[in-house]
């Protein structure tokens, strides 16, 4: 009787499930009226009013809505990885202020038809904005589900027409000493480099984000404009972008040039294929699970293998981790 | 100075210091205030006062005869014993928070990532001087085999700090083991200088 049964992808929200923007908007403007009240006594709340909401409408991407609990504002903008800023996860929300986002270009060049220098504003206007909500998936193991605003990398792609030898996309986060205490630290090799494979930067699920929680990208979390990969480490999504090259051969991401056995070029999520010093089986929800919960399952490119998985059809995933 | 070590309520002010490291990270995991990810600050928080409360302990015989106080050996062993009992819950909460007291998933971390097994070691090695910290365990082993059994804690410092040196390597960071590692040189240093002076 199965052939009654409509399949059901559940990892798709059915359409009865999705809220009606009125009533999230709704809903929104209620909840801001509590963060307005709540300012007045929590600093970090009065920092928060202080972001510019970027107006988005909901992506229709398959796999871009999950119904997953979203992490709250407060701990995807005070808990995460932005080295530039320093090596603790604290130091970016207390440090990032000194980020200039303003005047802002990106380098568009390479084995392109259009190379140039695109300015914040035109970057803006290149598409719509679309609001996804992402599981993200850091390679230390603890895990977020965060609203990001932008649009399919693909779109910027596109515009600029790569030639036959544009195989690889590289990405290269801003490197100011003047701006970016952490860059005094030996700790990488700066500027920050990644890369993408030239299907994997066109796959709509990969994101050229401008914001997130409906507000312009918080500086902590790679304003004004970054990579989301959801299906990667979270390392893979570089932030606070400055150039975008289209190259032949494969880029040397950082943290493959810090320590290339631990760290691979396409650094996938992959339950079965542990970091050389820790497993990478389970993870921890942040804000999510109480301090006594077990750790969840990682799943299989972060859950997206129905979305992503043919990319990699017929390659050793052990070896070219 | 030394009216004030003897004071009657020096001992118990020392106890409540040495507490409130912890009363503050069991207060913040209670209300939530240990930010994004509470079991992590926990962890890292117990194991941090671990190192500062084994560095206090290992500067009271230094700062014993430099300043000639000879009334700072009465604080030795309350430091010894909280840094122990930190150390303690470190071990606890990493085996509860972060492995869910499986010994299974215990097993497999360890084999995964062996600075966990440098710190279940210092750990241990602690054991032995935390049994024989009581008075009658001092006269029943005689003070000399006592003393030389308690020269473990140089060695599980350094098996300490080996444990916190490997875990900060997987960020490339060694700032704050340095000095922690500073610290031990000096506090131990000083100790081979004055045996080898003699």
């Amino acid at each position: 009787m199965s052939f009654l049964i409509r399949s059901h992808d559940p990892t798709q929200p059915s359409p009865s499930e999705i809220t009606p923007q009125p009533i999230y908007r709704g809903r929104r403007e209620w909840l801001q009226g509590l963060a307005a009240g709540a300012a007045l006594a929590a600093w970090p709340a009065r920092e928060a009013l202080a972001q510019t909401r970027l107006a988005a409408t909901r992506s229709a991407l398959p796999g871009a809505l999950t119904m997953e609990k979203q992490t709250s504002r407060q701990d995807a903008t005070s808990y995460n990885n932005f080295y530039e800023f320093g090596t603790d996860k604290a130091d970016p929300a207390q440090r990032a202020h000194t980020l200039r986002t303003s005047p802002w270009s990106v380098a568009v060049e390479g084995e392109i038809a259009k190379p140039g220098v695109y300015d914040l504003d035109s970057l803006l206007k290149l598409a719509p904005m679309e609001e996804r909500i992402y599981r993200l998936r850091c390679v230390e193991g603890w895990s977020m589900v965060i609203p990001w605003i932008g649009y399919s990398l693909a779109e910027l792609i596109r515009k600029v027409q790569p030639n036959s030898r544009a195989k690889y996309v590289e990405f290269t986060t801003l490197a100011d000493k003047a701006q970016m205490p952490g860059l005094r630290s030996g700790v990488l090799d700066w500027p920050y480099v990644e890369g993408l494979r030239m299907d994997e930067a066109m796959h709509p699920l990969t994101l050229l984000s401008f914001g997130m929680y409906g507000e312009v990208m918080p500086k902590q979390n790679g304003a004004p404009l970054r990579l989301v990969v959801p299906w990667k480490y979270g390392f893979k999504s570089a932030k606070s972008l400055v150039r975008i090259r289209f190259v032949e051969k494969q880029p040397i991401s950082s943290w493959t040039r810090a320590a290339p056995q631990e760290y691979g070029f396409f650094s996938n999520v992959n339950p079965q294929v542990d970091h050389p010093r820790w497993s990478q089986a389970t993870e921890r929800r942040i804000g999510e699970d109480g301090l006594f919960a077990k750790k969840r399952p990682t799943l299989m490119f972060n859950g997206y293998e129905a979305q992503v998985g043919q990319l990699y059809a017929g390659m050793d995933l052990k070896k070219l981790y | 100075m030394s009216p004030l070590l003897r004071h009657p309520a020096a001992k118990p002010l020392l106890f409540a210091l040495c507490a409130l490291p912890l009363a503050q990270l069991v207060w913040g995991a209670a209300n939530n205030s240990l930010g994004a990810n509470p079991a992590e600050a926990l962890i890292r928080g117990l194991g941090d006062w671990t190192l500062r409360l084994l560095c206090l302990s290992l500067a009271i015989t230094p700062l014993r005869q430099a300043l000639n106080q000879p009334l700072l050996a009465r604080f030795r062993r309350m430091l010894g014993l909280w840094a122990f009992a930190y150390a303690s819950l470190h071990l606890l909460a990493y085996a509860w928070l972060d492995m869910g007291l499986v010994p299974g998933d215990i097993v497999r971390d360890i084999a995964k990532r062996p600075f966990i097994l440098m710190g279940f070691l210092a750990w241990a090695l602690m054991l032995p001087l935390a049994a024989t910290s009581f008075n009658r365990a001092i006269r029943a082993l005689g003070g000399a085999r006592w003393q030389a059994l308690h020269r473990l804690v140089y060695g599980l410092a350094l098996v300490g700090l080996a444990h916190f040196i490997w875990m900060r390597a997987g960020k490339n960071d060694f700032a704050e083991p340095a000095v922690y590692g500073l610290l031990l040189a000096l506090l131990l240093g000083w100790r081979l200088l004055r045996a080898m002076r003699r």
